[in-house]
């Protein structure tokens, strides 16, 4: 088969996929059923493509392939009477006649995905793989649960939908609130799976498999479609800001000649694009007049408050350390203990640092497997003046860092650091 | 789509039937739950049921029919009643089953009917 064609079904399957199984899913009621027609299209689009040519209309002739499919399911299964099928049935174009735009069903799908009826454990990871078209296996990183759990959940999952018959229009009033928050960590995962898996010139990580930027590119713009249906909602406005103070720097963690792994505070700001960290400000402040504090937004002030370094030249720490007091309020998260603690030692002194890692080691057994602990650990030992004690955090934290990248720069930085 | 509503009770919840002042009350609920179902036009079929202590359980084991006083399991919660609803969606039909008195005292679970198998061909 031409590369050419190999190129062309691959494009629309990154761009297309999750619109096509969203709009399939909504027509049809049935997630599963939707995804094997929608895989079988792609399959016979590599088979017909190189024959006939890439049609003018890929996404249209994926549609129309995919709605075959599920008629002929359908023809088999008897379900003529179905109310689904004669939706299908009722717009039959020629695969290669452009359709107009589908409408977004995707944000649909996913207030669906975060149904109550549904095991809460695996809202975001279902949103994931019917939205983003993610495998279990690439999603299971990101919720620390092993792949074949999350497998099964899944199917679990995508079965109930189809036969309990779950209400595919979105909720209302206060169960939209609860939903909604399933729908923004989603997102906000899906953003960390990029995120983890970029390197420095934006390709993915080979043992993660996801095009690093496409996924970070698909949570943009699934924040932007939230925050602008949303627009009284304030952790979407907020989650939104974070998204693009992180976006902003993300080119700047790798040096530009090197590759190698360049921590926030030693990154060179004219690397970072001014632009997204305007928006991101404006973003927040909008989040912020609509007086409903949460998670997302003190995440996002904390990011803006490391941003002010491009135009100060320092970092404010001791409005981060009051930052991270606040957000453990409403989210006493590990990563938020973590992050205080670094923010506290900058601030006030490494002991006092030290001594909030202390605690937090002694309430939390996780706290001893997790790698940023003991970096955070490394870090103020270090301005503690005590370079054993740090080059031995170090050492713990270089085990348990899954990015080679992350590795060698800790490496590097605490041999210097202990010599 | 056709949903199950199952009403579980707890055994003092049962006991106010018999509760000559709290009877009413307890009969009231349901009168008014089942009232606005059927008002509503959503229900097909139902029944209340006697408390577990009219119950019978059988089972046959190894050929030999076993016959057990009392329901099929201990348990907290016990059977009071059922109906069979058409509602557009498990959204709906969940909305009726978080109306029923029993989801206060109790819990009400929510099954979809199997539908038909479809028609031999020919």
């Amino acid at each position: 088969m031409s590369q050419a064609v190999r190129t062309a079904v691959e494009t629309a399957a990154r761009e297309a996929y999750g619109r096509l199984l969203a709009w399939l899913a909504f027509q049809w009621r049935d997630v599963a059923a939707a995804e094997d027609a929608l895989a079988d299209a792609f399959v016979a689009a590599l088979r017909t493509w190189p024959v006939n040519g890439v049609p003018a209309a890929p996404e249209a002739w994926l549609m129309t392939a995919a709605k075959r499919n599920l008629l002929q399911l359908a023809r088999h299964q008897r379900l003529r009477s179905d109310p689904a099928v004669t939706v299908l049935l009722g717009d039959d174009s020629a695969p290669d006649v452009g359709l107009p735009p589908l409408p977004d069903a995707r944000l649909k799908l996913m207030f669906v995905c975060a149904h109550p009826a549904l095991d809460g454990s695996v809202h975001a990871a279902l949103m994931l793989q019917t939205v983003l078209g993610l495998e279990a296996r690439q999603i299971a990183p990101a919720f620390l649960i092993p792949p074949a759990t999350l497998a099964q959940r899944l199917v679990r999952a995508k079965k109930k939908i189809r036969d309990a018959g779950l209400r595919f229009e979105e909720p209302e009033g206060p169960e939209l609130a609860e939903r909604l928050d399933a729908v923004l960590e989603a997102i906000y995962a899906a953003y960390g799976l990029g995120w983890d898996a970029a390197g420095p010139d934006g390709t993915p990580a080979p043992e993660a498999g996801i095009a690093a930027d496409d996924l970070s590119q698909e949570a943009i713009y699934l924040a932007r479609l939230v925050a602008g249906l949303m627009p009284a909602n304030a952790e979407a406005q907020g989650l939104l800001a974070l998204l693009l103070f992180c976006e902003a720097r993300r080119s700047a963690r790798f040096d530009a000649v090197t590759g190698a792994f360049v921590p926030l505070h030693e990154q060179d700001t004219a690397r970072w694009q001014r632009a997204l960290i305007v928006e991101a400000d404006q973003c927040l402040w909008q989040a912020s007049a609509l007086r409903s504090p949460g998670a997302f937004q003190f995440e996002a002030a904390i990011q803006s408050a490391h941003c002010q370094r491009a135009s100060t030249g320092q970092v404010p720490w001791t409005a981060i350390a009051t930052l991270y007091s606040r957000l453990l309020h409403v989210a006493p998260t590990i990563g938020a203990r973590v992050g205080q603690a670094v923010a506290v030692g900058e601030a006030s002194g490494a002991d006092a640092g030290l001594r909030l890692l202390d605690a937090l080691i002694a309430s939390v057994d996780a706290s001893g497997d997790y790698q940023p602990y003991w970096a955070a650990r490394a870090h103020l030992l270090v301005r503690a003046g005590l370079p054993n004690e740090a080059a031995a955090a170090a050492r713990r934290a270089i085990d348990l860092s899954r990015a080679p990248l992350l590795r060698d720069w800790l490496a590097r930085r605490y041999r210097i650091a202990t010599a | 789509m056709q949903y199950m509503l199952i009403y579980s009770e707890p055994l003092d919840t049962f006991a106010l039937r018999d509760d000559s002042a709290q009877a009413p009350a307890y009969w009231g609920a349901w009168n008014a739950y089942i009232g606005s179902m059927a008002q509503a036009g959503v229900m097909i079929s139902g029944n209340g049921l006697q408390p577990p202590h009219a119950a019978t359980t059988v089972r046959i084991r190894d050929g030999r029919r076993q016959v057990q006083d009392g329901p099929f399991a201990d348990s907290k919660e016990h059977l009071g009643g059922y109906v069979v609803i058409e509602v557009p969606s498990l959204d709906v039909a969940l909305d009726w089953a978080a109306r029923s008195p029993s989801a206060l005292s109790g819990s009400t679970e929510v099954r979809p009917v199997l539908p038909p198998p479809p028609a031999p061909a020919g």
